[in-house]
């Protein structure tokens, strides 16, 4: 049998991957994350082995998916399946178009690949996933498309809206954009920048040294069942298999291949004329798979990127009777999302992807800084100040790919307590301006937040019943003062099931006959 | 591309648009004097039907929609669907009416009729759990985002008392007409929203309002803009836990509807339909003393019908 489509089936899966994952990321209008995230999603290394931990093996059924390919493969995972690998082979590709670029064997750099996968390990082993938040390829590709590249595609989304307003067509929908987290925004750069150097300079040297998922899967694969190999009596000393191998890993001079470093890519099995390299078998490839992409000036983008971001806060208006009020409002535990069942429990198992926060509608996912700890950087959290959680809304329990968000109906997860609201009178309007408000009872879903009549002020004041409070910080959100809040919701460092609203029938005969009140 | 360019021509183009309009109101109002309207209602007032057909009939005794909507005339239509509810909790104005509005819009010759809500929920959720994107758009309404702050353009309000300025949706300050479609509901903070509250739908800034007098600044905006028409739902009607609801348990159904080109009287009539008294809703009165409307439904000409 003819095996010379390898190449060119590589390809073609890989940009189903590839482009299936970047719509998750994408997606304006939230329409397709919950349903659709799972398939792509699936089979992407890290999450899928959290999820063992954080939902069982069923879950985290990917995981031994992808040590199989490899035991069958060698680390096709690495060409077709990891969007990190993907990208490094697509600026490659248009490297290429550039100046062609010739790679020629090296030593692997064993130390640094092992400490990258150990690290990582043992931080595991003690309870800290920061070491696989960092490293792993598919989150880094994540944080990569959701820090740099999402908010751009929101400008453009905007600045066509824009023209289009122009011309009384309302026919794209602005976005509202909450800003970056300028950590999260500058680590991914950073990688981003890695990852453009190395790719267009050593091929898949990043692969083969800084990331934990291709050294391991690299061990595996020396066990694997088909392996890439020179057949030491049809080579004929071209070396070109060396040249186009962007692991570096094929010694032609000694008829060597290092398989822990191959990425699975066929490049070497495309262009080999003599049939001196094997896939197991004596199998050709030949003709390369064409893409169509242009170059992309991304420096270019990031300063539209800044200048569309609509950071700058309003000033003040000049008649507002209103004073800042003076109690600072300081939360002592974070807000994990719905579905993460407690806060150690998001953390250990969230590698930072930042699906979630691409995924959620209303914007409240956001990365976090240091709200949860220097190890747990950059894991997304609830920001009341970007927006409350919709109650009708489970999209985010839906797609994490590490079940570090739990799969959650939405039945259940309108029970869910992520916090409990709670009241500071000393910063609120009814008492400090003596005027009506109710802004947070208005936009309460369960109305654990009520306002009652206060004889003191002889006005409705909010009150609080946080037993049927969960925590969405639609209260947060909705209150009007400042610079501190009147009302704040503090995460509960485990979830709790909150009471059920009261739901009893109002008694109320309506005369329809009846004249009217007036 | 230039906003300031474009809001200008817009503003122009608006001011034209309402002069003509106001002019030809006048107009039609003389040639058809002899027609249904000569009872020339301030305010109708039904009940006992399903919205579509209650809007029929109250709006043929107000002259027709012909009255309120000219040929080529761009129309917005503001309901509220403030909230990611079904339309059984009535949270959100009721679809149906929604869409028998638009429609008749376009029979009386509208070139467009625009429906947008500033919504408290992500809006995508509300338009479509509302069923007012659904139902509208049927009609061959266009949707807009109401949650964008590009679309929303600074005003002065020179006769606000607590607002003295507000950013206001571009499609209020250029469509032709304003037709505000708000639905009774029980308020935490306002005690009701009608048809002013219903205005905080079309500002950008409502942290503003609730900070510095709610009531005051509630009865401030329509001093800048009162809507051409506003038509009450009060089908079903969420009598407590408003203004977002907890279930359907808080909702009764009073199939009533009110209409009137006057916001204060619309205001005054649905908060005794509630069973509250208009002068015990602050916004209310204030409004009635800054001479917006007439709270007093005893001075004003009322079409009470029963079906």
């Amino acid at each position: 049998m003819d095996l010379r489509y390898l190449k060119k089936i590589r390809i073609v899966l890989s940009i189903i991957f590839f482009l299936s994952i970047l719509l998750l990321f994408f997606d304006l209008s939230f329409s397709i994350q919950s349903s659709f995230s799972d398939y792509p999603l699936y089979l992407q290394f890290i999450p899928a082995f959290l999820k063992i931990f954080s939902v069982g093996i069923i879950g985290g059924l990917g995981f031994f998916i992808v040590i199989l390919l490899t035991l069958l493969f060698g680390r096709v995972y690495c060409s077709t399946i990891c969007p990190l690998g993907i990208l490094q082979d697509f600026i490659l590709f248009v490297r290429k178009k550039v100046k062609k670029i010739n790679f020629y064997f090296s030593d692997a750099l064993i130390r640094t690949r092992y400490i990258f996968l150990i690290i990582p390990i043992v931080f595991f082993l003690f309870g800290i996933a920061l070491g696989f938040n960092l490293l792993d390829p598919y989150s880094n590709f994540g944080r990569i498309i959701n820090n740099i590249f999402r908010p751009i595609l929101i400008f453009i989304n905007n600045i066509a809206a824009l023209i289009l307003e122009y011309f009384n067509a309302y026919l794209i929908n602005p976005i509202a954009f909450q800003g970056v987290e300028y950590f999260s925004l500058t680590f991914s750069l950073i990688v981003l920048l890695l990852i453009i150097w190395l790719s267009a300079k050593y091929g898949r040297l990043f692969c083969n040294s800084v990331c934990p998922v291709g050294t391991f899967l690299g061990l595996i694969s020396k066990f694997s069942f088909f392996k890439i190999e020179i057949d030491e009596s049809s080579c004929i000393f071209c070396s070109e298999c060396e040249t186009v191998c962007k692991s570096s890993c094929i010694d032609s001079e000694s008829q060597v291949v290092d398989f822990s470093r191959c990425v699975g890519c066929f490049n070497c099995v495309d262009i080999c004329a003599s049939g001196g390299i094997t896939y197991k078998s004596r199998y050709k490839l030949n003709e390369s798979g064409k893409l169509n992409f242009s170059k992309r000036d991304f420096f270019k983008n990031i300063g539209i990127f800044a200048l569309g971001s609509n950071l700058i806060l309003k000033a003040q208006k000049k008649i507002e009777v209103y004073k800042p009020n003076k109690t600072p409002v300081i939360r002592e535990t974070p807000v994990s999302p719905p579905g993460s069942i407690s806060v150690d429990n998001f953390n250990d198992h969230c590698t930072a992807c930042h699906l979630c926060v691409a995924s959620c509608p209303t914007q409240v996912l956001q990365p976090s800084f240091l709200e949860y700890g220097i190890l747990e950087i950059m894991q997304p959290r609830m920001d009341y100040k970007s927006g409350f959680c919709n109650f009708e809304c489970n999209i985010c329990t839906e797609v994490c790919p590490s079940g570090a968000i739990q799969s959650t109906q939405l039945e259940s997860k309108k029970r869910i307590q992520l916090g409990k609201a709670i009241f500071v009178k000393d910063n609120c309007v009814v008492y400090t301006q003596k005027t009506d408000c109710g802004a947070c009872a208005e936009h309460c879903p369960t109305k654990a937040v009520k306002m009652v009549f206060d004889e003191t002020v002889k006005l409705k004041a909010p009150k609080v019943d946080d037993k049927i409070c969960v925590g969405c910080g639609a209260c947060e959100f909705a209150c009007p003062t400042f610079p501190y809040k009147a009302i704040y919701v503090e995460g509960n460092p485990n979830h709790l099931l909150a009471d059920k609203p009261d739901k009893s029938k109002l008694e109320e005969q309506i005369d329809l006959k009846e004249d009217f009140p007036f | 591309m230039n906003r300031r360019d474009f809001f200008k021509k817009g503003t122009v183009a608006g001011v034209a648009a309402y002069s003509y309009f106001k002019f030809g109101k006048d107009i039609n109002i003389f040639a058809q004097s002899k027609t249904i309207n000569s009872n020339n209602y301030d305010l109708v007032a039904i009940k006992g039907g399903e919205p579509e057909s209650m809007f029929n009939q109250a709006i043929q005794s107000l002259g027709g929609m012909k009255n309120f909507v000219k040929k080529n005339q761009t129309v917005v239509v503001k309901p509220n669907i403030g909230w990611d509810t079904i339309p059984e909790r009535a949270a959100n104005t009721n679809p149906k009416l929604i869409a028998e509005i638009v429609k008749q819009c376009y029979n009386a010759g509208a070139k467009k009729v625009y429906v947008f809500d500033h919504t408290c929920d992500s809006w995508q959720s509300c338009y479509s759990s509302s069923g007012i994107e659904k139902f509208a758009e049927a009609e061959g309404a266009t949707m807009v985002s109401g949650n964008s702050e590009r679309y929303y353009h600074d005003v002065d309000i020179p006769n606000g008392k607590s607002l003295e300025d507000a950013k206001v949706h571009e499609l209020i300050l250029e469509s032709d007409v304003f037709i505000n479609v708000p639905i009774l509901k029980s308020h935490g903070g306002a005690g009701l929203t009608i048809s002013m509250k219903n205005l905080m739908g079309i500002v950008w800034d409502r942290r503003y309002w609730h900070r510095n007098d709610l009531h005051q600044c509630i009865a401030d905006f329509p001093t800048y803009r009162k809507p051409d028409l506003n038509i009450v739902d009060a089908y079903a009607v969420m009598k407590r836990n408003g203004p977002r609801g907890v279930s359907e348990a808080d909702v009764v159904s009073m199939k009533s509807q009110l209409i009137s080109a006057d916001i204060v009287a619309a205001d005054a009539a649905a908060a005794k339909l509630f069973g509250k008294e208009p002068n015990d809703l602050n916004y209310i009165r204030y409004a009635d003393e800054m001479g917006i409307g007439k709270m007093d439904l005893s001075q004003l000409n009322i079409n009470r019908i029963i079906l």
